[in-house]
């Protein structure tokens, strides 16, 4: 009967998805010069066993009791990221940010992974405790809050690519929440303003169709002034916040809009990993076998580039099939989070997609330079414990939604 | 919540399936730019990134002399590359380099230059390194990544200092001359021909070098040798075969080092139609010093040495020709129809000659007396050839000696020779001295070899040549004559070459009634003696044999030697004509040699007895 309960289809993707991803640290392993990735994946695989564990206890949590300690969850997560504001140490790809939480010098994991989760957990409480979707920017201000703390925590340690998945979460899960699309653009402005505001004419022509917007969608005037002020004064904070940047921050972003500025230094990832995938063609080089890979010209092969060592020795169909993985992924999910029996649990599930997909975009899309280089894990592929700790959790999550809601008879039709 | 119903959330379960699909179908776009349309050049880069070109030197052709003796060729060596993917490491694991291995901080700047030369090629470090180096090298390979050693051949001269003027040597070719694209086909690298034959016939002898490919891992250490990229083979240079005597040449080494240390000067030896059999220029030095890049030491004991010893007096010095020269005025007189061989000066020979304000004198103080042609060739009488200077008047002898050669180069196959001088006509005078500021006494000392005449043993040779021969002769040459140079003839006939051949050994045949017995050799030649502004007087010795029907014509010039002068040049000249003719008939080894040697010192003919010991 419980078996029954299970969506397999689920299972079936990640227990694909965890196997291709050892698969290829594995493979990240096999070079010609020694790096740290040789046995990496044996101990992923000790890690993926951890997951497993943690997912079949954390399916077994009712989810009435996750609501309930979705408060102390996500204050634990702030505790921790505090904490590692304070001790944190740097280390892999994140070598220069206070990221990792160590006790007597061994690295125990990075709490952010963790503050991901509580994050979801307390915003799904608060929007599925509201009467209707909000509606207005004033209702926008306590979920801004509840992702906006972490993200300014992870901003100081500095992690650009977290703060980027805490912003992800939000939007997703507003939107699942009901909230207006304009008026989630509206939320998103002074970031679009910000973006923007490197050149005064994009930034002028941004602030005139702001102008037009906030007049067809007949804004509160209030509120319509207020977001106009935010997004002139991102434009003049863009300059401020642009000096006050840290140099290697700067140089991400230049390096984004032009790799070959600096190919030594800040550009040589993002070149080197198009080169690996763009050498793949359609087939690739064979598993084991990829150059620029063996050779070490692969920056963190077997963490944020693994994908360019799976689009260099599998070509354009291994990255086909490993993003249609995904897809198959994000489809279950979202059919899972559109029958949950309440709106907590298919806010939760929704929260994980909104995650999930942060980072497979970011990750992904970082290795084909369509995305600034940010260094976040790439879930079920990149080498870390931490984060498959938390994948593992998230999916155990999701199942039991899943399970929840056929045992309410949401069957399959 | 009534964000939760049904229908709407089934609004945004569809949206959100339209944002995924759009969302994965940019990312799949993306990466179908990249790896199907962008392949190739994405796979160039990759290449690039890991594949470092090797160049494999081709071996250099050999040079042989007449008789396939080996002059120069190959043996094999080592040389030491360095790869680096950068300047700064290049820089790092040379200053450990220092540590296995000397090289100082010049050479370093050098290495360092080569390597921004050509990022991708390891930048040699050490050509022709020893084996010791080579193996303490591969002892500490793990401190220098990116080392590479290859065996390449190395160039030898095994006759060392007795052909480096001859044969010249191998450098690297300078960035100056790549840009100029002096040497065609060279590369950042390649060693190239430096003076002599190896210049010379450069393209000839260089071949194609070849590639290899090696795989280098980010940081530029080697990985593995010739991956799936196919490897060129190098193309070997070709043989030369030279019309040298190896043989002949060696003598003329030991010969001068063994009898004449610290005397400098130049000897070639050559066939009537124009072969070189040896050359030599003295002092000499080691060509083999310069293979795999000379030490500086080294190289500034050559360069600041006054003896001068790179270079090459055969064909860089030029000397006044003094008697030899007298020939020459006798050929033209002769071809303009102004004299025979029997015809007598107005004025005798008393010891000198006046002309004008000025008493020219006469080598021989007591004087000739009256002599024809054939006595004054044979006397080398220059009151004699002061008149007959005279009768052929100085536009005749300035525009008759261009015509025989003397304002040109020989033309041998060699490059940098000298320009000898010689005035084209009376114009040079004017323009020298002013249309006043000069007499006809110019015609009397062009006569006898002397004033505004400046010339290189090896054109010398060319003309002796001449008269050795049939009275035409092309460019001396060591591998081919050159196709530009014509020949040059001297315009006599048969008679007046053989009458002046004559004249040339009739003294000898006069001084030695009966040489007793035993083989005889008649050398023909001609003794002369140059005045040196700045120090003693040079010697000049040019003569041929036999005879009669000459087979080698050698010439000599010493320079400094004092009063002596051509008569200390003539015996080793004709050693050497010996050494030549009796490797053909060993009889000859012991013939007496007759040879006239005649002016200021010894006024006879002399003797040589003939050698004893050596063939």
């Amino acid at each position: 009967m419980r078996r029954e309960g299970l969506d397999r289809a689920l299972i079936l993707v990640v227990i694909l998805l965890t196997g291709f991803g050892i698969l290829m640290v594995y493979s990240a392993g096999q070079t010609d010069v020694p790096t740290l990735a040789r046995g990496a994946w044996m101990r992923q695989l000790a890690w993926v066993g951890l997951g497993v564990i943690s997912a079949a206890i954390v399916f077994r949590v009712n989810f009435r009791l996750l609501e309930w300690a979705a408060p102390g969850l996500y204050t634990l997560g702030l505790l921790l990221l505090v904490v590692v504001l304070l001790v944190g140490t740097g280390a892999g790809s994140a070598a220069h940010s206070k990221s990792w939480l160590s006790v007597g010098g061994v690295r125990i994991g990075q709490p952010v992974e963790l503050a991901k989760l509580g994050t979801i957990l307390l915003l799904a409480r608060y929007l599925s405790s509201l009467r209707d979707p909000p509606s207005t920017l004033r209702a926008l201000l306590m979920p801004g809050l509840i992702a906006g703390v972490p993200l300014l925590l992870v901003m100081a340690q500095p992690d650009l690519g977290s703060a980027i998945v805490f912003l992800g979460i939000l939007f997703s899960m507003l939107f699942w929440a009901g909230v207006a699309p304009r008026l989630l653009l509206l939320l998103a402005s002074p970031a679009v303003s910000l973006l923007l505001a490197a050149d005064t004419r994009w930034w002028g022509a941004w602030m005139f169709l702001l102008f037009v917007l906030l007049v067809i969608w007949r804004a509160y005037v209030a509120e319509g002034v207020l977001i106009y002020i935010v997004n002139a004064a991102m434009g003049v904070l863009a300059i401020i916040i642009w000096n006050r940047m840290k140099p290697y921050q700067q140089q991400r972003l230049i390096t984004f809009i032009r790799p070959e500025s600096d190919p030594i230094r800040s550009g040589y990832q993002a070149i080197q990993s198009k080169v690996a995938i763009g050498s793949g063609g359609l087939f690739g080089s064979g598993l084991l076998n990829g150059p620029q890979k063996r050779l070490a010209f692969l920056p963190e092969q077997y963490t944020d580039f693994i994908f360019a060592v799976l689009g260099e020795e599998l070509g354009f169909a291994g990255v086909v099939v490993a993003l249609g993985l995904f897809l198959a992924l994000f489809l279950i999910i979202l059919r899972i989070a559109r029958r949950a029996t309440d709106p907590f649990s298919s806010l939760v599930v929704f929260g994980v997609l909104g995650l999930f997909f942060t980072h497979l975009f970011e990750n992904v899309g970082m290795t084909i330079n369509v995305m600034p280089i940010t260094g976040i894990p790439l879930p079920f592929f990149s080498y870390g414990g931490s984060f498959v700790l938390a994948a593992s959790l998230a999916i155990g999550l999701v199942l039991r939604v899943a399970w929840d809601s056929r045992q309410s008879g949401y069957a399959d039709v | 919540m009534s964000g939760f119903t049904p229908d709407r959330v089934r609004d945004r379960w569809a949206t959100s399936q339209m944002i995924l699909g759009v969302a994965f179908f940019l990312l799949t776009a993306a990466f179908f730019r990249a790896q199907v349309l962008g392949f190739q050049d994405y796979r160039l880069q990759s290449e690039k990134n890991r594949l470092r070109q090797v160049p494999l030197m081709a071996p250099r052709g050999a040079i042989l002399d007449r008789n396939e003796r080996i002059i120069a060729d190959n043996e094999p060596g080592y040389t030491v590359k360095l790869f680096s993917p950068s300047v700064d490491s290049m820089r790092a694991v040379l200053a450990r380099f220092r540590s296995v291995a000397p090289l100082d901080s010049a050479e370093v700047e050098t290495i360092v230059r080569r390597f921004e030369g050509a990022k991708y090629q390891p930048a040699l470090v050490i050509s022709g390194a020893k084996f010791e180096v080579v193996s303490r090298l591969e002892e500490h390979r793990y401190l220098l990544p990116g080392l590479v050693i290859q065996t390449e051949p190395r160039r030898i001269y095994r006759s060392r200092a007795a052909v480096a003027h001859l044969v010249g040597y191998v450098a690297e070719v300078t960035e100056d001359e790549l840009v100029k694209d002096r040497y065609s086909g060279a590369r950042m690298g390649s060693l190239v021909g430096r003076d002599g034959l190896e210049q010379q016939y450069d393209s000839v002898l260089r071949g194609v070098d070849g590639v290899r490919y090696t795989e280098v891992d980010a940081r530029g250490r080697m990985v593995r040798e010739e991956v799936s990229s196919p490897s060129l083979a190098p193309i070997a240079g070709n043989v030369i075969k030279t019309t040298i005597d190896l043989g002949v040449q060696e003598f003329v080494d030991s010969m001068w080092s063994a009898a004449l240390p610290g005397t400098k000067g130049a000897l070639v030896a050559m066939t009537p139609d124009g072969q070189i059999l040896a050359l030599y220029s003295a002092p000499t030095f080691d060509p083999n010093l310069f293979i795999g890049g000379i030490e500086s030491n080294a190289w500034n004991a050559l360069n600041t040495d006054p003896a001068k010893p790179l270079l090459n007096r055969a064909i860089r010095g030029t000397y006044p020709p003094a008697s030899p020269f007298k020939l020459a005025t006798a050929v033209m007189a002769l071809r303009k129809g102004v004299v025979t061989f029997d015809s007598h000066m107005p004025e005798p020979c008393r010891g000198g000659f006046q002309y004008g304000n000025r008493y020219f004198h006469c080598w021989k103080k007591e004087g000739h007396g009256s002599l024809d042609l054939t006595g004054a060739i044979a006397a080398s009488c220059d009151v004699y050839f002061y008149q007959l200077g005279l009768r052929l008047g100085l536009p005749s002898l300035l525009e008759d000696g261009t015509t025989l050669g003397f304002g040109d180069r020989s033309g041998v196959d060699l490059g940098s020779e000298q320009r000898p001088s010689y005035p084209e006509n009376t114009e040079y005078f004017n323009r020298r001295y002013g249309a006043r500021g000069w007499s006809n006494a110019a015609t009397l000392n062009l006569a006898i070899g002397q004033g505004e005449n400046s010339q290189s043993l090896m054109n010398m040779m060319r003309f002796y040549a001449a008269l050795a021969g049939d009275g035409t002769v092309g460019p001396p040459y060591l591998v081919k004559a050159r196709a530009a140079a014509k020949p040059r003839s001297l315009g006599l006939t048969p008679t007046q070459i053989l009458g002046l051949r004559m004249a040339m050994v009739k003294v000898v045949e006069h001084g030695t009634a009966a040489a007793s017995g035993g083989k005889e050799l008649n050398v023909a030649g001609k003794t002369g003696t140059a005045q040196n502004a700045t120090g003693k007087n040079h010697g000049w010795f040019i003569g041929y044999a036999p005879a009669d029907h000459p087979k080698i014509v050698v010439g000599a010039i010493m320079e400094s030697l004092g009063g002596h002068g051509g008569a200390y040049v003539a015996p080793y000249v004709v050693q050497v004509i010996r050494r030549y003719l009796a490797a053909m008939d060993p009889s000859l080894a012991k013939a007496k040699v007759k040879v006239p040697i005649l002016e200021d010192s010894v006024a006879a003919p002399t003797v040589i007895p003939g050698d004893t010991g050596r063939p």
